[in-house]
């Protein structure tokens, strides 16, 4: 497990977010540029109401500040009244941005007033709501802890496979292999893992521009897409098991039953982890294959080898009942 | 552990060409071998991986290597960077 890249996240970086459809933010900047490289710190959101009315304790200055239509209405009163007290105490602070929904437009007078605190105005089209709901999902994201992997993701049979291993054992190969049986690849060698909500592992490429290529020895680098179409790339995917490919080791005691559940742990959650040998005559893609499909089986509450042992054991429960019964000396 | 900066000098920076080269160097030693750049660690016998990396004109990168036969590793790749990989 290699790398960890601090977070530096400024306003601009928001702006510019490539995000689509039911992620869009829709931002666009009205007033106060010269402030777009003002970093964002936390995940966090604020409505400044309490804050307009002159209480500024507690304030919570760091977070993306949020005006919607009652911040908006307070301010249009506060303008009527004559008093921008409250405005310019406000970008006294190093807040990072204002944030207007509803396309509600600010006064000139508070743009005037952002402009001169050099603080960045935004204004979004969505409703506070749906734009906060929103602009969480995104910065929690981007606040995610997370690491790099040298390794290959794979998408098989739905699952997220991880394909670990020292260089030269074959990942390459055998994610190859699979997505020549019509799975997916979704990173070839550096694999960026984030962990979203504290609760899943989420694999992608570490870089776009290089999308999805592969390295195999012989060939030099080929491109999944042109060669097996959109159908065997995936941009990301949920980790779910991780296979550590290694040259077979004669000392060493794989399982043989699969009763014990190894785990492996990254950025602080465990990952069902299977030790695969590599040796000539081993077809590793298969054998991936039904790792993956077992997996789901032990999703759906089936899980072979218990289950396999307790028809042993209940089989060998009635065998000494039988026999208990046959061999009874007062038995009639 | 054996660690060494280096900065690239060549006009192109790392590109196809230079990463193989690294790899084929990084691929004659036992020992494990990372490139790092900023906060980005990398294993320095994947093609992909040091393509990846991003590393233009300039850029500063740290060698480490972990293992056997380190020293004469750093030295090796150190010596790549240093030869600006024959080109220019």
């Amino acid at each position: 497990m290699i790398g960890n890249e601090p977070t530096v996240f400024t306003v601009l970086d928001l702006v510019d977010l490539d995000l689509k459809e039911q992620n869009s933010l829709n931002l666009k900047c009205v007033a106060g540029r010269a402030g777009l490289g003002r970093q964002i710190t936390v995940p966090d959101l604020n409505r400044p109401g309490l804050a307009l009315a002159g209480f500024y304790e507690s304030f919570a200055w760091s977070r993306l500040q949020i005006f919607g239509r009652g911040e908006v209405a307070y301010l249009e009163k506060l303008e009527v009244e004559g008093t921008n007290q409250a405005v310019n105490t406000l970008f006294s602070y190093q807040i990072p941005c204002c944030i207007f929904t509803n396309s509600l437009q600010p006064s000139a007078g508070f743009l005037a007033a952002a402009e001169a605190g050099g603080c960045p105005i935004l204004v979004t089209n969505l409703s506070s709501s749906e734009f906060s709901s929103r602009v969480i999902r995104v910065i929690s994201d981007i606040f995610a802890p997370r690491t790099t992997i040298h390794g290959v993701l794979v998408e098989v049979f739905g699952i997220g496979i991880l394909l670990v291993g020292d260089s030269g054992v074959g990942k390459s190969e055998t994610a190859l292999e699979l997505i020549e049986r019509g799975h997916r690849l979704v990173a070839d060698d550096v694999v960026e893992i984030r962990c979203v909500n504290g609760s899943i592992l989420m694999g992608q490429g570490a870089n776009k521009v290089i999308g999805h290529h592969m390295e195999i020895r012989g060939l030099g680098i080929i491109n999944i897409t042109h060669l097996f179409g959109v159908g065997a790339i995936r941009d990301k995917k949920q980790i779910q098991l991780v296979c550590g490919l290694e040259d077979w080791d004669p000392n060493k005691i794989y399982d043989r039953v699969g009763t014990e559940e190894l785990t492996t742990e990254i950025l602080g959650l465990r990952v069902p982890k299977l030790e695969i040998p590599v040796k000539p005559g081993r077809n590793i893609p298969i054998i991936v294959e039904t790792a993956a499909m077992n997996e789901r089986l032990k999703k759906m509450g089936y899980h072979t080898a218990q289950e396999f042992n307790q028809n042993v054991l209940r089989w060998l429960e009635s065998e000494n009942a039988r026999a208990l019964y046959f061999n009874r000396d007062d038995y009639l | 552990m054996t660690e060494s900066t280096v900065s690239i000098k060549n006009r192109a920076g790392i590109h196809a060409r230079p990463a193989a080269l690294i790899v084929q160097t990084a691929s004659k030693f036992a020992s494990k071998i990372w490139l790092e750049k900023g906060g980005d660690r990398i294993n320095a016998k994947s093609i992909m991986g040091i393509i990846t990396l991003g590393a233009s004109f300039g850029t500063p990168i740290r060698i480490i290597a972990e293992g056997a036969d380190e020293e004469a590793a750093t030295k090796a790749i150190e010596a790549l960077f240093e030869s600006r990989f024959e080109e220019d």
